[in-house]
């Protein structure tokens, strides 16, 4: 066993590297929304008013409904931490502040794991 | 505090209340605005998805509300804080590659991302109701 403090094993490591985590999943979740988003758009549109028969045969191609889930959960992600950001900024007590951004985050899970098993059941048709 | 002697009152930074309104900071506040209805937004999405999920009727019914008169003023809050949000993000994603901080060049890209975000919220709706 080492006499060495935990200090000064630390030391001189510089730091743990993962300081920009939070910013740049915003950036990289940011980034490929751009053309998810892009697509969605122009899909919903061409489809607006589909019957349900048309709307569920589009679901159910592999791809769509691949791109549909990766938008999903770009989509949560970046509002989960996007509105921690906002949280950090306003809400200066910490229990407060922590309690909300926790609260949001399981609310935005959770709409984010229905309705990517609502895309599911629909590409597989169930 | 105590052992720092008696209070003094030293100048603050000034806040939002000082400052007079620019574009650049209406911009920003924008796009935090346009990022929470867009977070609260996503209540709609997940609204038709799992309708469309449940079946033919209750993709019906939400077919019918989004067509409805109040589902439409939604529609079109959500659209162009959706089209605000993503022309002012690739602004933010510029920027963040650095390019775009002189003052002429942003005044210039603040009215591009206004007009850009206005213009495709009335384009989509117009081929929308003509696809309808």
């Amino acid at each position: 066993m080492s006499i060495r403090t935990p200090l000064a094993i630390a030391r001189n490591h510089g730091a743990a590297k993962d300081g920009v985590h939070h910013w740049w999943m915003q950036r990289l979740t940011a980034l490929a929304l751009v053309p998810l988003v892009l697509w969605f758009v122009i899909s919903i549109i061409s489809m607006a008013g589909a019957s349900y028969e048309r709307f569920t045969g589009w679901v159910s191609n592999p791809l769509v409904a691949a791109l549909l889930i990766a938008l999903l959960v770009a989509t949560f992600y970046h509002a989960a931490i996007g509105l921690q950001v906002i949280y950090e900024d306003y809400i200066s007590n910490h229990l407060r502040r922590r309690v909300i951004d926790v609260v949001t985050k399981f609310i935005l899970t959770l709409l984010g794991l229905v309705s990517i098993i609502a895309v599911i059941g629909l590409a597989v048709g169930v | 505090m105590a052992a720092d002697g008696p209070a003094t009152s030293r100048p603050v930074s000034p806040h939002i209340s000082i400052y007079r309104w620019q574009i650049n900071s209406v911009l920003s506040i924008l796009h935090r605005a346009t990022g929470v209805a867009l977070a609260v937004g996503t209540l709609l999405l997940v609204y038709w998805l799992v309708s469309a999920a449940a079946g033919p009727d209750a993709y019906r019914s939400a077919q019918g509300f989004i067509g409805s008169f109040i589902g439409q003023i939604l529609l079109i809050g959500w659209a162009w804080s959706l089209f605000y949000h993503l022309c002012n993000g690739i602004r933010h994603l510029i920027w963040d590659a650095g390019y775009g901080f002189e003052l002429s060049g942003m005044m210039r890209s603040s009215m591009i991302v206004l007009g850009t975000a206005s213009g495709l919220t009335v384009l989509a709706f117009i081929i929308g109701w003509i696809v309808w």
